[in-house]
């Protein structure tokens, strides 16, 4: 009985003086952290993507408290939403920002763009870029080895079996720009959305002159600089043979996408033109168009205009 | 019996197929164009110093060294200039060439043709580093690191030793081997014109062991140059990695991170010192070099002296033409070479052999998971961890990658070799260092 006791009054005091050292250690080392940083964490998506450029959610919200405006500070996986309710929660003006989307720029698929040598090595595009440049003769074109879909923590790219080609996912992707970076060949860009997803870029990336650009690939860019001409909004610049549509300027107008003769201009999620009484092969085009607008009248499907 | 020097750890031995050994170095018809790129060496690309339409002359300057860690380029034929433009060259990628169309042979004017030896050099030190770098030499072992930079020893540092690497440990190349056998006299010249450049009067030739004819040769001929010492070394790959060669010649260690010359030991290959000789004493660029052409199923494996911008195509014809099974044709030796996607890419200065894999023998292995089985480890000539570097690069963590040493890998392939696995290890370890030295790069 007596052993108990003993181990009881021993014991209790023990812990009766080490929770007092706590409470003095835990007094001094005390670390006040801004309840708001919890508050706005809680508002995110908690993806811990990175898109944002800080690493996680945990270090934006901090960002976020920490500073005087919202300015530069953008959460793409939770688009203006999310950013208005943080504004809110800190009594800052939210910054709004047109919603983005991955963009691929490379249309190459087998049918346009022949084989010319076999990759057998590791199936990694960063490492087969850093072997040369590629199995085809486009030296620029996308790999199709998918290190694209392993970055994407959203599940919002895949590779086409048809075309070995990377599709974004309309729905999924967040614009958080992992993608774009893994990418080597930097074929992959952050483009605004635009209204009703309507969206008109150059889906070629190829530097090189026309002629061996053309050589290489049916669909590329080949720097005649037609759309520039045809452009009525100046959106258009061409640079190394190589157009570019600016979609800040861009008003969809799809004069660019009539011109170029190698269809290398893609239009995306437009409604079907009206037939015009010209070449035969608009035409065919056309059709075919509207055959997939009937088919699904809720256009998503991005693959679709890479098959043309 | 004589213990043969060599590196203390790790090291393969593959099959050595030297199939072109003994074969006379052939010289090659004149190509109707020639494509020369403006980066063939380690550094900034040379400045292109012609234009479309120019007449140039063979060893005329067509291309002026960007900097100073780069290189002049000049004619390998005479002809007019039909274009520049980028090109397919060997690095997998189109870069900035000089196509040359051949018209008539004539060279430039103070170039010394004859075969006579010229023995004296009457030029001082600095003379030698201006005519090494005018002359447009770079190292011939592969790596073309241009010869000029490597022979000025920087401030606060002194050379001792001058060391020759004879190796070529590479399976299959017999280039520097024959170019021995041939030039031998030549070769010590060159060597004993480095010393003085360098200012060291100790000049040590490494030789593999399965060359006994020019490791023979070479203690004749070195009989009358005093400061010149021939080793015959154990035949192990990679023994031509200069850091094993210098381990393996003076026992020193070239600390992690560091050069030779913190040693005190400058290293040239045996193809780099003919060039030296020729540059200094017959005023010869560099704008052609022995290449081996080889293969199992080869008809002829041959050593061809081949000019720069020759498409290989030519020099695949002369060994008896491209073998129907053909599965791979690599630049360079089968260790470190690299293959190429088509046969028009030119001959540069770094080219060292043509290989043609038979599919059999082009295929890669099947990969299996690590069995965590070490050899990678064992084989590492520079004590590194290759399976670790691989999952690390693979991981994408380059700050890891840094303090496990990445940067000191040679690159010489024994772990994928090695690996039971089949897993491509060098592949991602390449992919590691590539990030690593752009991250480092973005520090500064």
């Amino acid at each position: 009985m007596e052993i108990v006791l003993y181990t009881l009054i021993s014991l209790s005091s023990l812990g009766i003086i080490l929770a007092v050292i706590l409470f003095f250690v835990a007094q001094q080392f005390k670390v006040v952290e801004d309840p708001r940083i919890d508050e706005v964490e809680a508002l995110l998506p908690g993806a811990n993507c990175g898109g944002c450029g800080y690493p996680g959610c945990r270090g934006f919200a901090d960002a976020c408290v920490k500073a005087d405006s919202l300015d530069g500070l953008f959460c793409p996986a939770g688009g203006n939403e999310t950013m208005n309710a943080v504004a809110k929660a800190l009594g800052m003006a939210a910054v709004e920002k047109e919603p983005q989307i991955a963009v691929v720029r490379c249309a190459g698929a087998p049918e346009q763009r022949a084989k010319t040598s076999i990759y057998d090595g590791p199936q990694s595009c960063a490492i087969a870029a850093a072997l040369y440049g590629g199995d085809t003769d486009c030296p620029y074109g996308c790999l199709g080895l998918g290190d694209c879909v392993e970055a994407c923590t959203f599940d919002a790219i895949y590779i086409d079996e048809n075309t070995g080609l990377p599709v974004v996912s309309e729905e999924k992707c967040t614009a958080c720009g992992a993608c774009v970076t893994a990418c080597p060949k930097d074929i992959i860009e952050l483009r605004n959305k635009g209204k009703k997803s309507r969206r008109i870029y150059v889906s070629c990336v190829n530097k090189d002159k026309g002629g061996p650009a053309k050589k290489a690939c049916n669909v590329a860019c080949i720097g005649c600089g037609k759309c520039v001409k045809e452009c009525p909004f100046d959106a258009i610049t061409l640079e190394n043979f190589l157009a570019y549509i600016d979609y800040e300027k861009c008003k969809l107008c799809r004069k660019c996408v009539e011109v170029c003769p190698t269809g290398a201009i893609i239009e995306l999620n437009f409604p079907p033109r009206k037939p015009k009484p010209e070449k035969k092969e608009e035409n065919a085009d056309n059709e075919k168009a509207e055959n997939n607008a009937a088919a699904d009248t809720v256009i998503e499907n991005t693959s679709e205009p890479k098959n043309e | 019996m004589i213990v043969l020097k060599t590196f203390p750890k790790g090291g393969v031995h593959p099959a050595e197929n030297k199939l072109s050994k003994g074969k006379k170095i052939e010289k090659l018809n004149m190509p109707e164009t020639v494509t020369i790129p403006i980066s063939q060496h380690i550094g900034a690309p040379a400045v292109p110093v012609v234009n479309k339409g120019d007449i140039v002359k063979i060893g005329q300057l067509i291309a002026k060294s960007g900097g100073f860690v780069s290189a002049n380029i000049h004619s390998s034929v005479s002809g007019k200039v039909l274009k520049i433009e980028p090109s397919m060259d060997a690095s997998g990628y189109k870069r900035m060439s000089i196509i040359i169309k051949v018209e008539g042979e004539e060279y430039e004017p103070d170039i010394d043709l004859s075969d006579t030896l010229v023995k004296e050099c009457s030029l001082n030190a600095d003379e030698i580093k201006k005519r090494i770098a005018d002359k447009g030499i770079v190292g011939l072992g592969g790596a073309t690191f241009p010869t000029h930079v490597k022979l000025s020893v920087p401030p606060g540092k002194t050379a001792e030793h001058l060391v020759i690497n004879a190796v070529e440990c590479e399976p299959y190349l017999t280039a520097d081997h024959q170019l021995m056998m041939e030039k031998p006299d030549e070769i010590l010249v060159g060597c004993s014109i480095m010393a003085k450049a360098i200012g060291v009067n100790k000049v040590l030739i490494g030789i593999e062991n399965n060359k006994p004819d020019a490791i023979k040769l070479f203690k004749e001929k070195a009989v009358s140059f005093n400061n010149i010492e021939i080793y015959a070394l154990k035949v192990k790959y990679p023994q031509g990695g200069e850091k094993q060669l210098i381990k393996a010649l003076i026992n020193r260690e070239v600390p992690s991170g560091g050069l030779p010359i913190d040693v005190g030991c400058v290293v040239q290959n045996v193809g780099t010192a003919f060039a030296v000789y020729e540059a200094v004493q017959k005023n010869k660029p560099l704008y052609e070099r022995v290449v081996t052409v080889t293969g199992k199923n080869v008809k002829n494996p041959v050593n061809l002296l081949a000019k720069v911008g020759t498409p290989i195509s030519e020099l695949i014809e002369l060994a008896g033409g491209l073998p129907e099974d053909t599965g791979k044709i690599v630049n360079g030796g089968p260790m470190m070479g690299k293959a190429v996607n088509n046969q028009q890419i030119p001959v540069t200065k770094g080219t060292s052999g043509i290989l043609l894999f038979p599919n059999k023998l082009a295929k890669r292995p099947k990969v299996y998971n690590c069995i965590r089985c070490s050899r990678c480890t064992h084989v590492c000539p520079m004590n590194l961890e290759p399976h670790l570097l691989k999952n690390l690069s693979n991981k994408a963590l380059w700050e890891e990658l840094e303090k496990e040493r990445v940067l000191d890998c040679i690159e010489c392939g024994s772990c994928s070799y090695t690996c039971p696995a089949g897993i491509p290890l060098l592949d991602y370890i390449r992919l590691g260092k590539a990030n690593l030295n752009r991250i480092i790069r973005s520090r500064k």
